[in-house]
This record gives C-alpha cells, structure tokens and sequence, in this order.
C-alpha cells in the first residue's frame, strides 16, 4: 500500500509539464488550440509534429508564458508564478536564431547568467564549457553572430539556452533552416547532448524523419488539435489517418523506425 | 567677395552671434531628445498613443516657424525672456523627427531577437535597454541629426524676436538691402548646418549594428 502510494507520488513529481483542457483562441475569436491534453515527463523529448498552422507553435509559446491560454491551464514543474523566474529556467531555441546581432557571441551565451548576478569568473569558465558542449571552437566566442554561418550561429542559440542549465528546453524549429548535412550533423549533435544532459524537450517539427529520430514520443497535431501521441516505434504502425497520411507523405517504411528509436 | 572681407572686419561680432546660434540649437536640441526619445518608446510600447502622439508634432512642424515664436510671444514666463522662448519654439519644431525615428528604430528591430530575449527571461526593462535601444540607436541618431539640421536653419528665425544668433546678420541684411550683411549670417549658419550633419552622420554609421 505504502509502495504504491509512493510509486504514485513519484510519477507525479515525473511530470515536467502539463496542459489541462488548454484552448487558445486570437483575441479576433479565431480559435488555434482546443481541448489540449498533453503531458511531458522529465527527461524526454517530446516532439510536437504538425503542418504550419497546426498549433505547435502555440503549444510551445503558452509553457514559457509567452502566450496565455484562453483556456484551461498549463503547469510547469517549479513554477512560483513569476514569469520571468520561469522563462530563465525555461531555454529556447527558436528557428530565426534570433542572436542578439550586437554582441558577441559569447555575451549572447551569458545574457541570463549575467542578469542572474552570476559572478565573471563563473560565467566566463560556463561560456567556455558550453561553447565547447555545442561544438564550437573558443576562439569562436569574440566573434558577432554575422560572422557565423548559419549551423554555428543554431549552435550558439543551443549554447544561449542552456547557459543557465535550465530544467526544460523549447526548440522550435531549431535545425529547420540548415542545409540536410548541417541538419544531420546537428541532429546527432543533439541526441548525443541529450543522452547526457536529460533535459525536458518540447520540439517543434514538421519533418517526420526529425521526429522520428530525435523524439522519445511524438505528439501529431492537426487544426490546433492533438490527434495521438505514440512512441517512434508506433508512430509507422499507427492506424490512425493522420498518422498514416505523414508516413505516406514522408516514404518512411516501419524499418526505418530502428533507425528512429535508435 | 565682399562678406569675407566684412566678416573678417567684424570677426569677433560673428563669433559672438556664431555662438549664440549654436546655444539656441544645442540647449533645444538636448531638450527634443530628453522629450522625444521617451516618447518615441512610449508610443512604441502602446501604439494606441501612436496617432495622437504624431499627430500633434506633426501639426507643431507644420506651423510656420515664425508664427510659432509669435504665438508663444504673449505666454507669461515665457515672453519674458526671448532666448526661453526660443528654445522651446526650436525644442517643439525638433520633436517630430525624433519621436518618429525612436518609434520606426525600435519597431524595426528583428522580431525574432526580441522574441528570443523575450523568451530568455529578460524584463521589459532589459529587453529596452539591453537590446532595443542598442538596436535602434542608428535610426534614433539620423532622427535627431535631422532635427539638428532643421534647427540650424529655423534657428536664424530667432533673431526676429530678438534672440539673437546668426539670423541678426541676415535680418539686417534684409533691412537694409545689404546682401554682404546676409551671406555674413547665411554662410557661417550653412558650415553650422553641413558640420552637424556630417559629424552627426559619421556618428550614425559608427554605431549602425552591423
């Protein structure tokens, strides 16, 4: 009885995020999300698949509160209710990048640490440990974000996330816009990041084989609803039509799902 | 060439008026930015002042520089001191261009950056001055260098109600149908008006984010 109760306990305290009956409606009334039940348990990397304008990036945007639900209630883990408190401990990785164009790219890493009153010495030996985490080489750190192509300036926005070693991280659409060898790259990059750092990933994408590769479960989405989530594994079997439509649209046969649960 | 030869004569008058011209432009101009630049943010962070905001520079642009000395002539505190009045007469003229500008800089800044400090936890606070203003400072600079060159040129105005500045040499120029008299207000006014802009412009390019 006791084990149980404890055993219930911890799988409560396993849930990083959680939406609750989230709608989200424009303040034009046009509604983007209904009816969102979904949970994100620490450590996994939860991909949200859809097309444009299915709503992941909504979803996305109402866990670090940049948007608020009309409707039913988000929960984050070790939320007190002070916004900004939560979005430092929430990284994000958007597609733009989104490099602040002013400053180096190691003062882009260490923006939140130096709000956070981190002391320099501190800040500086994290800046070179995270440059070093994303595969950057040190003397890239006194370079502007216009002097990096494309793949290191993604890096840098991987580095800027995890400066403060937040619990969660969003991406959306991180890799969306790199050439397919960069994309791969940093794709493995990242699997490898994540077998060791276990953050809590939500990941936005609508490319099958990204999801399939990266995601320890996907969530499909379509007209601001949540069609299923399955595991990887599943998602090739699954009988479902939308399920079955990304799979046909995508030529992905179920042997390629080893590849994507490896 | 005859000018020169009257300014060369009447060297320490033209200095004196010189100096008084660039005080008139440099006291407002302070002014406009200390005024406009809060303003542009505020219009930029409620757009519903936007409308109102604009449209009562505009119209201060729009009323011709000397009426605008005439109508502030009969105000009390003001009346009293013609260089007060003056200055504010070239404070309100400058607003327009650097309200305008601190408004199109900070709504120019990529939308992505500012979702991303945004995201990152940063404060309205920090996100402004960490980020936005840093980003918009070239656009908020052509603004005030703008000012700054209209300013020069209304500033000769001033001396119609007694305020001094180059524009003394022009108006009794004018009065006495002397054009060496003009050029000797005119000339050094214009060097005033191509100095600023070009100092200024340099300035702009130094600190456009590159």
């Amino acid at each position: 009885m006791e084990s149980t109760a404890a055993n219930a306990t911890t799988n409560d305290d396993d849930i990083a995020i959680e939406f609750r009956d989230v709608s989200y409606s424009l303040p034009s009334g046009q509604r983007l999300l209904s009816d969102l039940n979904l949970q994100v348990h620490r450590g996994q990397t939860l991909v949200l698949l859809g097309r444009s304008g299915s709503g992941k990036t909504t979803t996305l945007k109402l866990v670090n509160r940049l948007l608020l639900p009309s409707g039913g209630e988000v929960r984050v883990k070790g939320d007190t209710g002070d916004v900004i408190r939560l979005r430092r401990s929430i990284g994000y990785v958007i597609q733009e990048v989104g490099l602040f164009p002013h400053y180096t790219v190691e003062r882009n890493i260490a923006l939140v640490p130096e709000i956070e009153d981190w002391p320099k010495e501190r800040i500086q030996t994290r800046v070179q440990e995270l440059l070093r985490i994303v595969g950057l080489e040190p003397h890239l750190g006194s370079r502007y974000p216009r002097e990096l192509s494309g793949g290191q300036r993604q890096r840098v926005g991987v580095a800027r996330a995890l400066a403060a070693d937040p619990p969660i991280l969003l991406m959306d659409e991180p890799f969306g816009a790199l050439d397919p060898l960069t994309r791969d790259e940093l794709q493995r990059e990242f699997l490898a990041l994540q077998q060791r750092l276990r953050k809590t990933v939500v990941f936005v994408t609508h490319d099958l084989r990204e999801a399939l590769r990266l995601g320890s479960s996907i969530a499909l989405m379509e007209a601001g609803k949540l069609v299923t989530v399955l595991p990887p594994q599943d998602f090739l079997r699954s009988s479902d039509p939308w399920a079955a439509a990304y799979v046909k649209a995508f030529g992905v046969g179920p042997d390629s799902a080893d590849r994507g649960a490896s | 060439m005859n000018f020169l030869h009257f300014m060369v004569q009447n060297r320490q008058q033209v200095l004196e008026l010189t100096w008084e011209h660039l005080w008139l432009v440099g006291v407002s101009t302070v002014l406009a930015v200390l005024v406009g630049i809060p303003l542009g943010i505020m219009i930029s962070r409620w757009p519903q002042w936007n409308k109102p905001v604009l449209a009562v520079a505009n119209i201060i642009q729009v009323i011709p520089s000397l009426a605008l000395f005439g109508f502030l002539l009969p105000v009390p505190w003001l009346g009293a001191r013609v260089d007060r009045l003056a200055i504010l007469a070239l404070t309100l003229c400058a607003l327009l261009p650097i309200i305008r500008n601190t408004y199109t800089g900070i709504r120019g800044v990529d939308p992505a950056v500012v979702e991303a400090g945004r995201g990152m936890g940063l404060t309205d606070r920090q996100l402004l001055f960490r980020v936005e203003l840093p980003l918009a400072l070239s656009v908020i600079l052509s603004g005030v260098r703008v000012a700054v060159v209209i300013s020069v040129g209304l500033a000769t105005i001033a001396a119609a109600i007694g305020a001094g500045g180059l524009g003394e040499f022009i108006y009794r120029g004018l009065a006495m149908v002397n054009n060496d008299l003009i050029l000797a207000g005119a000339v050094p006014a214009a060097i005033l008006a191509l100095s600023a802009d070009m100092s200024l412009g340099w300035l702009e390019r130094r600190l456009r984010p590159r």
